[in-house]
């Protein structure tokens, strides 16, 4: 293997990748029982994610995400519990007590900012958190996520030219999954590469096989160094594929051919993980099925304690509004 | 006349208009093959091509400015906004170039377009799938604001909107998409902009409303007149320019005022129709105005509960009436 890593981190990797998939399976399967009202989907994107994850210092350095961020959540401590409370719209959710559709994320805890939905608004607050960084003289990474057809915001070029420009520690991930609901990025950006804006604002751009977690982790962890060394940002695009339908609300039938989905199906990134590390000898059918077993059991304690919480009481809705009535929540 | 939907009304407007005006064309995401993501523009893809039906970067901005641009050179685009709640990145496109540019060049340059956006709250979608915007654009002269509750005035309210030669924002109730159905008139019909319609005639009392709000309005006064309480219901339709006369009728016969709607209160589009009342039928009133509108938080809440906490219904609208009609 060309990166080292010790063996408990790498399975531990694919451990959260596994766990990040089969809770949202489970996530698709509540919304079809009615049990749910929204799910929005990060299968296909575990690996770009949990390469990230781990190439940054996590609950030290900063998160700036977006909806399909799942693995990095769970990477950063982020429990399947918490996950259930925000799906169902839960009192106690700990990204806005029920206020915002589930992945909307936001925890404190792990130095992951909120985000809305309107997309591409974190990425100038990334580039923000990187000039406090900066003016502070730390030595913190901030690291923020979008996908590809959101770059196509003038708020997107604004963040990274800010960041260009004052060389602050940040990395632009692009998650590349060729598909902005139905546009395909031919019809949302004349470059070939996401990562090729870069060049028109004076910072590197990179990109990465995210369907390969260490090929992503490894191009990740330069990009880092170098923020953190005071080398300025970086764009990394991690190429992926949305394996599943925009969200519960799509049908992806009308704009994508089947033969594409089964085809990016191939390189389904868990299954090139598993593959990986069996081959290096870290990952036996046992082992792998130890880990379903316990993935399983994590998820069904997480839709029991989702399913018993309570909603919030009406009159939550009233705060806060303003900061002075953040003891009403 | 056939029955139809509320989307279904708005998509035959935009077909009889890109069949009618080669000059219109549709730009949005997702408009094409995906046909919008609540179907609006279903078929117009496959019956007109990809010159008439543009798929949109995922930019707002540049939907709306690049639509006045070819608006400029004598277009007619039907903008699509996703949902009203992505509208903010146009901002500066609307309300700096759209809504003066008639009025900077002394005439000589005109932006005839139409913004179509979904707009309201109900449907499970949070603070950034359930916003009302209107009040942000009913500020801004040079702009006109319309909102339709039902599916006839939603399409012959868009036909004139795509013939105006102004740029009008067209909101459309989104939680009434499929909910809202009625009977829609054969052949060509334009519903001209700026005219609120009495959609019920009462004598105890009038209730101005527009867009899903007046759906709930028509179900609460049934529910009142059931025990004595005539309401006069007026759908505004349009809401910049404003029809003061329909309403100042209607008030100074009823002599009491109730205005409905979604949006918050503070500020929010109510507050200009009880100014309106207030400076022209305050002698004919019998009662003060009352408004019901959304609560003064930043946006509807995803959870159930907050959200029901949040959203006006029949039966909240039917309490503010009861409570009007007693004083
Ligand atoms: C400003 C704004 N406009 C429109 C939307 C509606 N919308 C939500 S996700 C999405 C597509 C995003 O595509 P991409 O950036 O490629 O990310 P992906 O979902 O593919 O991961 C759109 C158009 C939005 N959320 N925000
Ligand atoms: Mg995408």
């Amino acid at each position: 293997m060309d990166v080292t890593l010790p063996e408990e981190t790498l399975l531990e990797m694919y451990w959260i990748m596994l766990l990040s998939r089969r809770l949202d399976e489970r996530a698709w399967a509540l919304h079809r029982q009615g049990k749910i009202a929204f799910h929005i989907s990060a299968i296909g994107h575990e690996a770009a994610q949990v390469g990230a994850a781990y190439a940054i210092r996590r609950g030290y350095d900063w998160i700036a995400p977006y909806y399909r961020d799942l693995t990095l959540m769970l990477a950063l401590g982020y429990t399947p519990r918490e996950f259930m409370l925000s799906l169902m719209g839960k009192k106690g959710d700990p990204s806005s007590g029920g206020r915002q559709m589930p992945s909307h994320w936001s925890l404190k805890r792990a130095n992951v900012i909120s985000h809305s939905a309107p997309v591409a608004t974190q990425t100038s607050h990334a580039a923000g958190i990187g000039l406090a960084i900066k003016l502070r003289g730390e030595d913190k990474v901030v690291i923020t996520t979008v996908g590809e057809g959101s770059t196509s915001q003038g708020e997107w070029y604004e963040g990274v030219n800010w960041a260009a420009v004052h060389q602050l520690p940040v990395v632009f991930i692009i998650v590349n999954n060729l598909y902005a609901i139905s546009v395909r990025q031919e019809q949302q950006m004349a470059v070939r590469n996401a990562a090729d804006k870069a060049l028109g604002l004076g910072l590197p751009g990179v990109s990465a096989d995210g369907m390969d977690f260490l090929a992503m982790y490894q191009v990740m962890k330069e990009a880092v160094e170098r923020a953190r060394s005071g080398g300025g940002p970086t764009i990394v695009e991690a190429k992926v594929y949305r394996i599943t339908p925009h969200s519960s609300d799509d049908d992806d039938r009308s704009y994508r051919p089947r033969e594409e989905v089964e085809q990016f199906k191939q390189r389904d990134p868990l299954s090139l993980a598993r593959q990986r590390l069996e081959k290096e000898g870290l990952l036996s059918a046992q082992k792998v099925a130890e880990l379903e077993q316990r993935a399983k059991e994590v998820v069904e304690d997480a839709v029991r304690f989702g399913e018993s919480a309570p909603y919030p009481d009406p009159e939550e809705a009233a705060y806060p509004v303003y900061a002075e009535e953040v003891r009403h929540a | 006349m056939p029955e139809m939907t509320l989307i279904e009304a708005i998509r035959q407007a935009m077909d009889e208009e890109l069949a009618r005006d080669e000059r219109v064309f549709i730009v949005g995401e997702d408009v094409g093959k995906r046909g919008g993501v609540f179907r609006a523009t279903q078929g117009l893809y496959e019956k007109y091509g990809p010159k008439r039906v543009i798929d949109s970067p995922l930019a707002e901005l540049s939907i709306v400015g690049v639509g006045i641009g070819a608006a400029l050179y004598g277009m007619r685009p039907i903008c699509e906004i996703q949902f009203a709640d992505f509208i903010h990145p146009a901002f500066n496109q609307i309300v700096n170039e759209a809504a003066k540019m008639c009025y900077r060049s002394n005439g000589e340059w005109t932006v005839p377009m139409v913004i179509r956006a979904p707009y309201g709250g109900g449907i499970g979608g949070g603070l950034y799938h359930s916003q009302s915007v209107e009040s942000f654009f009913t500020h801004v002269p040079g702009l006109k604001v319309v909102i339709p509750s039902n599916p006839e005035d939603a399409k012959g309210l868009l036909k004139a909107a795509v013939r105006d030669p102004n740029p009008v924002l067209y909101f459309e109730p989104k939680k009434g998409y499929r909910l809202i159905k009625g009977e829609v008139p054969e052949g060509e019909y334009t519903i001209p902009l700026g005219k609120a319609k009495v959609s019920r005639p009462g004598q105890d009392l009038t209730l101005i409303t527009y867009g899903m709000t007046h759906y709930y309005a028509l179900k609460a006064a049934e529910m009142v007149a059931a025990e004595g309480i005539e309401t006069e219901v007026i759908d505004l339709r349009t809401l910049l320019p404003i029809d003061k006369e329909t309403i100042l009728q209607s008030v100074k016969k009823t002599a009491k005022a109730l205005i409905v709607h979604e949006d918050t209160l503070t500020g929010g589009y109510g507050a200009e129709i009880a100014a309106i009342l207030a400076e022209h039928a305050f002698m004919d009133l019998d009662a003060p105005i009352k408004r019901l509108a959304g609560p003064d938080v930043p946006a509807v809440p995803f959870s159930h509960p907050m959200q029901d906490w949040f959203m006006p219904n029949a039966q909240k609208i039917a309490a503010a009436i009861r409570e009007l009609a007693a004083f």
